[in-house]
């Protein structure tokens, strides 16, 4: 495309939202996806168009991405491992007579 | 980072790949495995979105209201699927509107079946039975790829796509079954997309470049031919069943190997069309850049207006 000049907008681009749905109720809201949207109202809309378009949700929840705070893979050692040895918060740790038959 | 740190962290990251982990956005990966993820799902994300232009141009000539809305709906369908892509592409570092400036400026490609016109009624049977039937062959591996955002989508995409397949084909059916002025439309749909659709499964493995690294990424399961040989047999007895007559003279069963045989295919052609010479690309590229273009105040203004909104909203909480 050579006579293409590309005009980039000096106004703010739409910000990015994630987009949680519960899919009926009883059921949790779960990540669906992204989408861009200049306001919470706006993405509900979009999230309704983009995800439940098949009756795929009963509810949405949107949230600007920005306002999420992640853990870092790099620290899953810190952070996850100290759960590794710690046996003893799983029921098979403790031993019981065979004749208790559901516990 | 050392050389050899660097290397024994892409070890472990292929040995990850290779126990059928998934790789998820915020964890350690190759620069290769960056950029090439990114090329490759950008590229599916532009095919979907350039890929509503030759449908859209039949969406008000559709022949019934039945017809209508099952177009329309699939056309939302695939900017759906190019929004599921060019988020997970996202996910990778890059934003929507650098993605959408290499569309613009051509830097970026899209598959080349949508640079063929759609000159009749016909050609929404053909595209929704063969384009949606080989895109489906090529989708359906990637719902196991090794990136986790870009399996999610294609998941979601996957299941869309047979509704896509089978409001062609039923259009096919209807025409070939209809009046000898029908039949003869749906068999001139047939002749015109055949050979585009076996090409857009992508070039001879001899010819294919990224293959190897693409099959250990699991960003590639089957190769081309294979995919390619995968279609045709599925394909041919589709045809038969409704009377129409693949244009491949040399298209014959073979018994030894329990698949067809076909003829050769014009690569020369694909070619051309991939380096910008088919016969719509300029028309396509135009109505994007245009579509962008001439949306821009519509944004902004959305913009504007949800910056007003906020604004009144704080001063009512003063
Ligand atoms: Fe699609
Ligand atoms: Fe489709």
């Amino acid at each position: 495309m050579k006579q293409y000049l590309y005009i980039m907008s000096n106004k703010k681009n739409w910000p990015l939202w994630e987009i949680f749905v519960r899919s009926k109720n009883g059921l949790e809201h779960r990540h669906f996806g992204s989408l861009h949207a200049a306001d919470a109202e706006m993405a509900l809309e979009n999230a309704r168009d983009v995800y439940t378009r098949r009756n795929e949700g009963v509810s949405i929840w949107v949230v600007e991405s920005k306002n999420i705070t992640a853990s870092n893979p790099e620290n899953n050692g810190e952070m996850f491992e100290p759960a590794h040895d710690k046996v003893y918060r799983h029921p098979t740790f403790y031993d019981l007579p065979d004749e208790v038959k559901h516990m | 980072m050392s050389e050899e740190q660097i290397r024994s962290l892409e070890n472990q990251f292929e040995a990850r790949i290779a126990r059928d982990e998934k790789i998820e956005p915020k964890d350690w990966m190759p620069e290769k495995y960056r950029k090439t993820h990114i090329r490759q799902m950008s590229q599916h994300a532009h095919s979907e979105v350039v890929g509503m232009l030759p449908e859209g141009n039949w969406i008000t000539r559709a022949p019934s209201l039945r017809r209508k809305v099952a177009l329309l709906a699939k056309v939302q369908d695939e900017a759906g699927h190019g929004l599921y892509l060019y988020s997970a592409c996202e996910t990778l570092g890059i934003s929507r509107d650098e993605l959408y400036d290499q569309l613009h400026s051509g830097k970026a490609k899209y598959s080349s079946i949508f640079n063929y016109p759609t000159v009749t009624w016909a050609d929404m049977g053909a595209i929704g039975w063969l384009v949606d039937g080989a895109a489906i062959i090529n989708q359906v591996p990637l719902c196991n790829t090794s990136y986790g955002p870009y399996a999610r989508a294609m998941i979601r995409v996957c299941k869309e796509e047979s509704f896509h397949q089978r409001q062609g084909y039923e259009i096919m059916i209807k025409l070939a079954n209809g009046t000898p002025e029908q039949k003869e439309l749906a068999q001139d749909a047939l002749n015109r997309w055949w050979w585009p659709s076996l090409m857009m499964l992508g070039p001879t493995d001899a010819e294919s470049i990224h293959t190897e690294q693409s099959m250990k990424w699991k960003l590639k399961r089957k190769s081309n031919d294979d995919l390619r040989q995968q279609f045709i047999d599925q394909t041919v007895p589709q045809a038969e069943l409704i009377g129409l007559t693949i244009p491949d003279p040399d298209l014959k069963w073979n018994e030894e190997k329990g698949c067809y045989d076909f003829g050769e295919i014009n690569w020369d052609e694909f070619w051309q069309v991939v380096k910008g010479h088919g016969p719509c690309n300029k028309e396509r590229m135009k109505a994007r850049v245009g579509a962008w273009e001439e949306g821009e105040w519509v944004r902004d203004a959305a913009m504007a207006h949800a910056e007003k909104k906020q604004e009144r909203k704080q001063k009512q909480a003063v």
